[in-house]
């Protein structure tokens, strides 16, 4: 390894550490590329001392001075909801009229309480303070340690939230989620879900930060550390600890940020992630992947946590295969491992060791599979192989067409975006995955696109991750009748006058958002910036011009950082 | 978890970048508060609930309604092809059996068009319901349809391009026209000779309020609509019958248009009217997708209700009862009525003036139709205008007997013996729509 420190000048090398369920990669990027791999098993019940371990692994006879930074992909916030090894929290939830706020209850310790906003931000009925405090009490008596305080239009005017969270300040709960910080989008039932999901993997998450944080001191690697969120972007850790629900599901996001190098500059690429039981799919417009419109649903919970679009069939190499009514059936359920290494079920791993593709295992059990389907079709071995792998390929191309379809469907709401709208016409495959490389010739075929597997795919992931730029977003919504500019996500308003104009508001909304990413862990140098909604309305009361009502989103959007190659 | 008991699509398209003009009621800015409450609401994410995008209607679903002067492309922006493109993707997927409700929130709306198109009356330019069901019954073979319009406005337009359609139910419901644009609507409009009672007019008094308006659904419309029998019901849901309209007079509430949806059961709702873009739209367009949905929607009240300010008067609500019996006592007797009309006259013309109040053309309309017992008879228009066009629209209906398909087509043929700059000639069970320029201008 003497040859690193002849190469590198400066802080230039990456870490990139994805946790899995069983291993964990880690991999140390330069700018020409990886220059070393490192796998660990996956410690699931101290998921830090697997961090620990893969980071002084991989950081073995390196001066840690020339680290730039690590970033951990973990799925330490998804297992702990999954598994239902969160917090017990509580939520307090102001919504006045509309939909009865019960129906989107998250906890026992649930609390309506009275406080309306409208639509422009106005104050229907004020907070009242008996009530929080009622329900103060009561959170206490259970035991309640961190809370989540909810609006309905709070993103419209967030005084409410604040206003609940100074009564709570002699209850001393250890931490407050407010709603309006979570994200600029309107929906309530998801502004409800994303801040409970916030306060409920609140205490994992900071756990296992110290954790990190204390061991990596102990052992003197002062290497800065990064997170990936869900949306394939990162952000430095102390900033994960007040949206610690951003890192969850970024697992997909890893991977997927793993094969942007394999996809060209421009153009629009599916991504194909073909593991064991499902194959995970997601496109890629010019090396950017596109993104959930308001965000990332896991099991029941629809969120507001920004994230990659991404689908997932139940078909992948170890898919249960059997014959009904005369057709070949592949997944969606898994049955155990392919005959091949030990299972006793056929899958389409064992139809590639009939077609000869594989042969690192046990060929002759992977035989007996595929003869079980063979006997009961009545067509020799070899051609019921054969139409097991086509027809696993067919299936996870009409996926990734349906995939695209679905982006391609999603509404829009002006005319020129309707008829002038950006369309997504793949041209191109990019897969990884443990089988991918025997996938790739068939579904070239078949789909008439480019394809082709991602070099070490078996680290993708975490070179993905280590190389993911940092990203946010930032809304900001302009009243210039009421006289309000507001970043509800920022903690940002102002007061302004009627002389408040279009480029004012995009200005200020880039400005915050340059702030946000500087303050997440972006290069200031490098920040690529953009505007993705821009909306201005001429308000009109009786036939006069009274206001601009203004709505600019912005972000950084997801990538790779610049200066490294693959 | 919510769970809609009728599967609901919708589809919603607030063509944030169109206007008639700047400060016009319809703008920009008229649904940007009932997205906000819609989306902050989060009734897109209820399960059964899907939002479609929608599709573009083409030149030909246009035609096959509407005479446009001189053509489609004059009379129309591509706003307006989207928005009738939204009811026909909520048609279609109801036809599919992908939804069991659709509500098409789309603007500009299209009630006030007739079947003759020389420019934009009452913010309208081409009829939205009325290429719906054309639609329908060109793809799908749909034959029964009623149009309920519960928009404040006479839906002028649309009595004007079913009056001779005995298979198309049209009920309008909406301020007294002697009190409000476009001043008619009033309870003798039943219809032509061929379809004689099949419009059906319920003009209401002003400050009629939920009482009166439920009441009419429910002893006038229901009674109607359950002995017609539509195969399907579509609700021209303008919402400036609410008591914070600024154009009109009424006091009706977000909870009674919820109620009156919940007791129509529309199969597609489509937007029209309703120019309270802050204080109504949000509440009553809510309400309308939980009630489409059938789930409970009696948490939805918008500010500044006040139940005892908005009731109706006992005057108001005698009136409103008076209206009803005569309203059921012309549909009882249609069929005599019919008899007297048509005794003896093999056609029956029709004249009539044709205000444009938001383009300011001024048409002059004759229209002859062929007495028939077999179909809905031969129809011919004779239209001039004072843009200067002049021109004649002649219409096979759907279903047309021999007899009348031939006198359509003679009308057709000998346009260039009459005064026209150009012939049109819809003949519906072709689906073929013809014109024939006769003038060069
Ligand atoms: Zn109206
Ligand atoms: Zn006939």
């Amino acid at each position: 390894m003497g040859r690193i420190g002849l190469i590198l000048m400066g802080n230039t090398m990456i870490i990139g550490l994805d946790v899995g369920g069983t291993h964990t990669d880690v991999v140390l990027i330069g700018p020409d590329g990886p220059m070393r791999e490192v796998k660990v098993l996956t410690d699931n019940a101290e998921l830090f001392k697997s961090v620990l371990t893969g980071l002084e692994k991989i950081t073995e006879g390196i001066d840690t001075q020339l680290i730039r930074r690590a970033v951990l992909s973990t799925t330490l916030t998804t297992n702990a909801i999954v598994t239902d090894q969160v917090e017990k929290v509580g939520m307090i939830v102001l919504a006045g009229p509309g939909i009865d706020p019960m129906a989107f209850r998250t906890c026992d310790q649930y609390y309506c309480v009275s406080g309306s906003i409208d639509h422009r931000g106005r104050e229907i009925e004020g907070v009242v303070e008996d009530e929080v405090l009622k329900a103060a009490a009561l959170m206490k008596v259970a035991g309640i340690k961190n809370v989540g305080v909810v609006g309905k239009f709070s993103t419209r005017n967030p005084s409410h939230e604040i206003r609940v969270e100074k009564i709570l300040t002699d209850y001393a709960f250890e931490k407050i989620f407010l709603g309006h910080r979570i994200s600029g989008n309107l929906n309530f039932p998801r502004r409800i879900a994303t801040t409970f999901l916030n306060a409920s993997v609140s205490s994992v998450h900071s756990r296992f930060y110290n954790a990190v944080k204390k061991s990596l001191m102990e052992k003197g690697l002062n290497i800065p550390i990064h997170i990936l969120k869900a949306d394939g972007g990162t952000m430095n850790f102390s900033a994960s600890i007040d949206f610690p629900g951003q890192t969850i599901l970024s697992g997909p996001a890893a991977s997927v940020m793993g094969a942007i190098h394999s996809a060209p500059k421009e153009g629009d690429v599916i991504v194909l992630d073909i593991g064991g039981t499902t194959t995970d799919i997601a496109v890629l417009i010019n090396q950017s992947p596109v993104l959930e419109p308001l965000g990332i649903s896991l099991g029941k919970y629809k969120t507001l946590i920004r994230s990659l679009k991404t689908f997932s069939i139940g078909v992948g190499g170890d898919s249960y295969v059997r014959v009904e009514n005369g057709e070949i059936v592949v997944g969606p359920m898994r049955k155990g491992p392919a005959m091949a290494y030990g299972g006793r079920l056929p899958t389409p791993t064992d139809a590639l060791f009939v077609l000869e593709k594989i042969d690192n295992g046990d060929a002759q059990a992977a035989f007996k599979g595929m003869e079980s389907l063979a006997a009961n079709l009545g067509i020799s071995v070899r051609e019921v192989a054969e139409k097991v792998f086509e027809k696993t390929c067919s299936l996870i191309l009409a996926a990734a067409e349906k995939l695209v379809n679905d982006i391609n469907s999603k509404p829009v709401y002006t005319v020129h975006e309707l008829l002038e709208g950006y369309v997504v016409r793949p041209t191109r495959l990019v897969i990884l995955g443990g089988p991918a490389l025997h996938f790739t010739e068939h579904l070239r075929k078949i789909s008439g696109y480019h394809a082709e597997a991602v070099p070490r795919w078996g680290v993708a992931n975490a070179i993905g991750a280590g190389l993911a730029r940092t990203t946010c977003e930032v809304t900001l919504f302009v009243d210039t009748e009421k006289g309000v500019v507001l970043a509800p996500e920022e903690n940002y308003s102002k007061t302004i006058r009627s002389m408040y104009s279009f480029s004012d508001a995009e200005d200020t909304a880039l400005e915050l958002l340059r702030k946000k990413a500087v303050k997440y862990g972006a290069d200031a140098e490098n920040l690529e910036t953009e505007i993705t909604e821009s909306l201005s309305f001429n308000m009109v009361r009786g036939f006069r011009t009274t206001g601009k009502n203004i709505r600019i989103k912005t972000q950084v959007k997801p990538g790779l950082i610049q200066g490294y190659r693959d | 978890m919510l769970k809609a008991l009728n599967k609901t699509g919708l589809v919603f398209f607030p063509a944030f970048d169109w206007a008639i003009d700047p400060t016009h009621p319809e703008r920009e800015e008229r649904l940007l508060y009932t997205q906000d409450q819609v989306f902050e609401e989060g009734i897109l994410d209820i399960e059964g609930i899907v939002e479609y995008k929608p599709s573009l209607v083409s030149d030909m679903d246009i035609k096959r309604v509407h005479f446009c002067v001189p053509d489609v492309f004059s009379v129309t922006t591509k706003s307006h092809f989207i928005s009738a493109g939204g009811a026909i993707t909520m048609g279609r997927a109801l036809m599919e059996k992908e939804i069991e409700r659709g509500f098409a929130l789309v603007r500009p709306p299209g009630h006030h068009s007739m079947r003759v198109v020389h420019g934009n009356r009452g913010f309208c330019n081409i009829n939205n319901e009325a290429i719906l069901v054309e639609y329908l019954r060109r793809h799908y073979g749909v034959k029964r349809v009623a149009i309920v319009d519960t928009d404040c406005h006479h839906g002028d337009g649309t009595q004007d391009i079913y009056w001779h359609d005995p298979d198309t139910l049209f009920i309008s419901i909406h301020q007294d026209g002697r009190t409000l644009y476009p001043g008619s609507g009033f309870m003798e409009e039943l219809g032509g000779p061929n379809a004689f009672g099949t419009t059906v007019n319920i003009p209401l008094p002003p400050s009629t309020s939920d009482e009166g308006y439920l009441y009419t659904i429910e002893h006038v419309v229901l009674p109607i609509l359950s002995e017609f029998k539509p195969e399907i019901i579509i609700n021209s849901a303008g919402q400036d019958n609410h008591f914070s309209d600024p154009l009109t007079n009424m006091n009706f509430s977000a909870q009674g248009y919820a109620n009156l949806t919940r007791m129509l059961k529309p199969d597609i709702a489509v937007l029209e009217g309703g120019y309270s873009i802050e204080g109504a739209l949000p509440y009553v367009n809510t309400g309308l997708i939980l009630a489409l949905a059938g789930l409970d929607y009696s948490g939805i009240v918008e500010p500044g209700f006040d139940a005892a300010r908005i009731s109706q008067s006992g005057e108001v609500t005698r009136a409103i009862k008076r209206i009803g019996e005569t309203v059921l006592s012309h549909w009882k007797t249609r069929k005599d009525m019919q008899e007297k009309i048509r005794r003896g006259r093999d056609f029956i013309e029709r004249r009539r003036t044709i205000m444009y109040d938001t383009d300011m053309i001024y048409e002059m309309q004759k229209d002859e139709i062929r007495i028939c017992d077999e179909c809905a008879g031969a129809l011919k228009i004779d239209s001039s205008a004072d843009t200067g066009q002049h021109i004649l629209g002649v219409t096979i209906p759907t279903g047309a007997c021999r007899v009348c398909r031939q006198t359509a087509l003679d009308w057709y043929d000998q346009a260039g013996k009459g005064p026209y700059d150009r012939a049109f000639l819809q003949d519906r069970p072709n689906d073929e729509y013809k014109e024939n320029i006769l003038k060069r201008r």
